[in-house]
């Protein structure tokens, strides 16, 4: 089961035909996506009509390439937009939490990290109605002591920034934790010994080394966000993201220009997670 | 070091802050408004009602129990597969092909599951690449509609869930040490019996929580059910979805989204529970 | 100058309690400016919670701990005149050599060029001119010991605090080390407050050593005292290596008492205000012991007997040889002189023992 324990051939070749196998299914969806994005014809499917570049670029009827469709490319911002809010705000608040559990111990503290935990087991549809409903019951509580309409807690992008970092921050702060966690304090006091405040100490020695977990949670949280759909779907208003406009497109029926935006999507997320990889690795 | 003094109180604001206004409050919110019935507009009376059409509606209970029974199923379709997987990137792949091979399985989860599913849809339907393929080859002589059905709803789910078994797993796996493998053939273990005596117990934590994870993700999946299921995909997070979207009825909408969060909490419960792990220690290894 | 007559380091009536644990009780101490001043004792004696009260880290539970006379309780550890080289050295990885030894001027608000200055400055004083660009992380465990206390150095603290340094290196670079800290303390002349559970690295370097144990300190002294007249039993046995046997005082005449132990031995040492039935806890250093081919050889001793050779133990010049008293059946360890004639011993060989008087280390046993 080991190389270092004879096995007989047959068995050895099955179980490389089987990881094979598998490793061909995982990418036969995502080359699938890629290929057909390619295809000169008005949908993603056989027969193959010769290669075009006509998705991305075409700027006329039949074929309007996605670098030509303003509801695509406005999606694309929105989803940029509020990957940066969440990504940002979880980091932040990631930050803060990992060094609340890391050095303070406190009644209630064991309590609170499992809350903490909580939003990672809670239906990511049920995280999203459940703020639905709550922000509405805030909304119409002050429409009717004031009068005013608050369009922040009615859907739309503020909801979906709030729906998403409600459960991507737990995901930062373990990141971030499992960094602090082996971080040496003695760095910290050696710090201290030789002049620093604490707060400078936190600056200058904790937060450099804890550097590659925020860029990592960063990219993390950025790349959930841009895919999230079951939370957004529940708090979209009119500006959608990326995912549910493409959403809507897939039911009303598919051209190659979703290919062509998937296989942006495919580059986009592949270069930022190696990227953070390759961080990681330093 | 464990005063508390100002720094204290600043770094739980934001925890008190996220997890009271965007989690604790809402849920609260949303039994309350589960358990009372629009009596006319704007008028409420408190009520069991909501609850009781999900045990009374057979639409919902069998919808419910389905979608329950489906994701366990797709749980245990994805352990079974990503167990030789993550046993070979852990044990048997080494160097530059170990670390290669775990970037493969990682990089499709980066992609939006949109469109992973979109690429199923291309592939999977009537006019789709794989029933052309079958024409293609005279295996078929008309065209094969393989989407909207159970089977290739099951495809999507355990698809869309795979990195979440192989990672965890291969992290646990990874951590045991060669030698006690090697210890279990030398003391005459079989390979049978070093899998079941050994190689699983140390992999349990993983096998736990990459359960979960995989669990739920399919418990509360939305779009897999909806676009390679059909309209007969009969999944729960589609009734919520209606119940919310289109009909409006966000009393019995809300119940839903209480039972679908009981079943989940339920089963993970369970799962901890028989297998004598926590949540702190599954998640906070799993990551 | 009459500040400089202040010792550079005194600690009155030091005492740390965590919880009903009482780590530190008592502890009184000074330590002399410029002198290299050590605390031994094995793990959980106590000894680095005294190091990192004196650095700020806890709060003494009493006493009070004074810098050139001046006492620091209540000081942040920032704000005190001492520095510390950590257990592990605890460099910051995410900086360079220069980058390290320039953090505390950086804090200070020191301008870059005179930073520069003083870290290359700093740097050739430690033998290592020209690395400042180098990673923490490339340095060798020579190197790194070095550069973490440059990186105290350079702040010229009144007082160096090393805890245990040397602890992660392997022996042969250790034993090194050991040569090179004692040279440094002499370039930099500044006073080391050294700890340590290494008898060897304290006796080497040390102009003064306390013993802890438990807590409090048993004996504070040149290491000649310490192997040569220990005060306490504790001492006895942990400085240096030693026979110990216990047993009862029969006779106490004149200066000598006569003590026999548990196996059997009658032994004699010096009497010390011990009384007749003091039960005792005796030690006598392997090396301190005599060794002949009969008894005529040992007229001068006061204890002598003819022993069976059990085994022979040949480490070069630390060879040693294992006899048993064949009336108590008790073994000794003696160590075996360099001068021919005993290399050819062999078990079961007979040959005569002895030692003084003066060698015979006699201590009451405590009532415990």
């Amino acid at each position: 089961m080991i190389p270092s324990i004879p096995q007989s051939g047959a068995v050895k070749l099955i179980y490389k035909a089987y990881v094979l196998v598998f490793f061909l299914w995982l990418a036969l969806p995502l080359a699938t996506v890629v290929v057909f994005a390619f295809n000169d014809s008005q949908f993603p499917s056989l027969p193959w009509q010769g290669f075009t570049w006509g998705w991305f670029f075409g700027d006329a009827r039949p074929q309007i390439g996605l670098f030509h469709e303003r509801r695509i490319l406005s999606s694309i911002g929105t989803s940029v937009f509020v990957a940066i809010f969440v990504s940002g705000l979880s980091v932040l608040v990631g930050t803060t939490n990992a060094f609340l559990f890391n050095r303070y111990s406190f009644p209630g503290r064991g309590l609170l990290y499992i809350l903490m935990l909580l939003p990672l087991v809670v239906p990511g549809i049920v995280l999203g109605i459940s703020i639905l409903v709550f922000s509405s019951r805030i909304a119409g509580v002050v429409q009717d002591a004031s009068g005013l309409y608050v369009d922040a807690l009615r859907p739309g992008l503020v909801l979906v920034i709030a729906g998403q970092f409600s459960f991507i921050t737990t995901i930062a702060t373990l990141v971030i934790s499992a960094r602090l966690i082996k971080f040496d304090r003695s760095l910290e006091e050696a710090a201290l010994n030789l002049g620093a405040t604490p707060l400078t100490a936190v600056r200058t020695i904790t937060i450099p080394y804890l550097l590659p977990a925020l860029i990592g949670a960063f990219v993390v949280a950025f790349l959930m966000s841009f895919e999230n759909f079951n939370t957004t779907l529940m708090l979209v208003g009119s500006d959608a993201p990326l995912t549910i406009t493409m959403f809507d497109r897939l039911k009303e029926g598919s051209t190659p220009v979703l290919n062509a935006v998937s296989l942006l999507l495919i580059l986009g997320s592949s270069v930022l997670a190696l990227a953070m990889i390759a961080l990681q690795r330093r | 070091m464990t005063g508390r003094g100002l720094g204290f109180y600043l770094l739980l604001a934001p925890l008190v802050l996220w997890l009271g206004l965007l989690i604790i409050l809402p849920h609260i919110d949303m039994a309350i408004v589960s358990l009372r019935t629009r009596v006319a507009p704007r008028e409420y009376v408190p009520s069991l009602d909501n609850y009781a059409a999900f045990i009374t509606e057979p639409l919902y209970i069998v919808t419910f129990l389905r979608t329950a029974i489906m994701s366990v199923l797709a749980t245990v379709i994805t352990l079974i597969i990503a167990f030789p997987i993550s046993y070979y990137i852990a044990k048997i792949a080494k160097g530059r092909s170990q670390a290669a091979l775990f970037l493969m399985c990682l990089i499709p989860f980066w992609v939006s599951e949109l469109v992973r599913t979109f690429g199923w849809i291309i592939l999977l339907r009537e006019t789709g690449v794989i029933s052309g393929f079958l024409q293609w080859l005279g295996l078929a002589d008309q065209p094969i509609e393989m989407l909207y059905n159970d089977a290739a709803m099951m495809l999507g789910l355990v698809y869309t869930s795979m990195l979440f078994m192989v990672v965890p797993l291969t992290t646990t796996l990874e951590s045991l040490d060669d030698a006690v493998i090697e210890a279990g053939y030398d003391l005459g273990g079989s390979g049978f019996s070093v899998l079941r005596e050994i190689v699983i117990p140390h992999a349990m934590p993983g096998i736990v929580s990459g359960c979960i994870v995989v669990f739920m993700l399919s418990l509360g999946n939305y779009l897999t059910p909806t676009m390679l299921g059909g309209k007969g995909s009969l999944w729960f997070t589609e009734l919520i979805y209606s119940q919310f979207i289109v009909r409006f009825n966000w009393e019995l909408g809300a119940a839903f989204g209480f039972c679908l969060l009981g079943a989940s909490s339920l089963i993970v419960w369970s799962i901890l529970r028989l297998t004598g792990q926590t949540l702190e220690r599954t998640m906070g290894e799993g990551k | 100058m009459s500040a400089d007559s202040a010792p550079d380091l005194e600690c009155r009536g030091l005492t740390k309690r965590f919880g009903d644990i009482t780590a530190v009780k008592d502890v009184d101490f000074s330590v002399p400016a410029g002198s290299f001043f050590s605390i031994l004792g094995p793990s959980g004696c106590g000894k680095t919670t005294i190091m990192r009260m004196i650095a700020g880290f806890l709060e003494p539970s009493s006493g009070d701990i004074l810098i050139r006379g001046r006492s620091v309780l209540g000081v942040p550890p920032n704000k005190r005149p001492v520095n510390m080289v950590f257990q592990h050295l605890a460099l910051f990885p995410m900086m360079n050599v220069a980058e390290n030894i320039g953090y505390g001027l950086r804090r200070q608000g020191v301008a870059k060029a005179e930073i520069t200055r003083r870290t290359g400055e700093v740097l050739e004083r430690i033998s290592l001119p020209g690395i400042g660009a180098r990673k923490v992380s490339e340095l060798s465990g020579g190197q790194r010991q070095r550069v973490a206390i440059a990186r105290c150095m350079v702040l010229e603290p009144e007082v160096l605090l090393l805890d245990e340094p040397l602890g992660a290196l392997d022996l042969k670079l250790r034993e090194k080390m050991k040569i090179e800290l004692k040279s440094l303390q002499a370039e930099f002349d500044t006073t080391f407050v050294y700890i340590t559970h290494d008898q060897g690295e304290a006796l080497v370097m040390s102009d003064a050593v306390a013993v802890m144990n438990a807590g409090r300190f048993e004996q504070i002294g040149a290491a000649r005292d310490l192997y040569y007249r220990p005060a306490t039993a504790f001492v006895a046995g942990f400085v240096g290596e030693a026979n110990r046997w216990s047993g009862r005082v029969t006779r106490v005449e004149g200066d000598t008492a006569e003590v026999q132990t548990d196996a059997g031995l009658t032994l004699r040492a010096p009497a010390d205000g011990l009384k007749t039935n003091d039960k005792v806890s005796v030690f006598v250093r392997p090396e301190a012991i005599s060794i002949g081919p009969d008894a005529a050889a040992m007229q001068d001793q006061a204890f002598g007997t003819k022993v069976q050779v059990t085994a022979m133990l040949f480490n070069g010049a630390n060879s040693r040889v294992l006899v048993r008293d064949p009336q108590s059946g008790s073994e000794i360890d003696v160590a075996l002189p360099q001068s021919a004639g005993f290399a050819n011993l062999d078990k079961g060989a007979e040959v005569q023992i002895g030692w003084t008087r003066e060698q015979t280390l006699c201590f009451a046993d405590t009532a415990s």
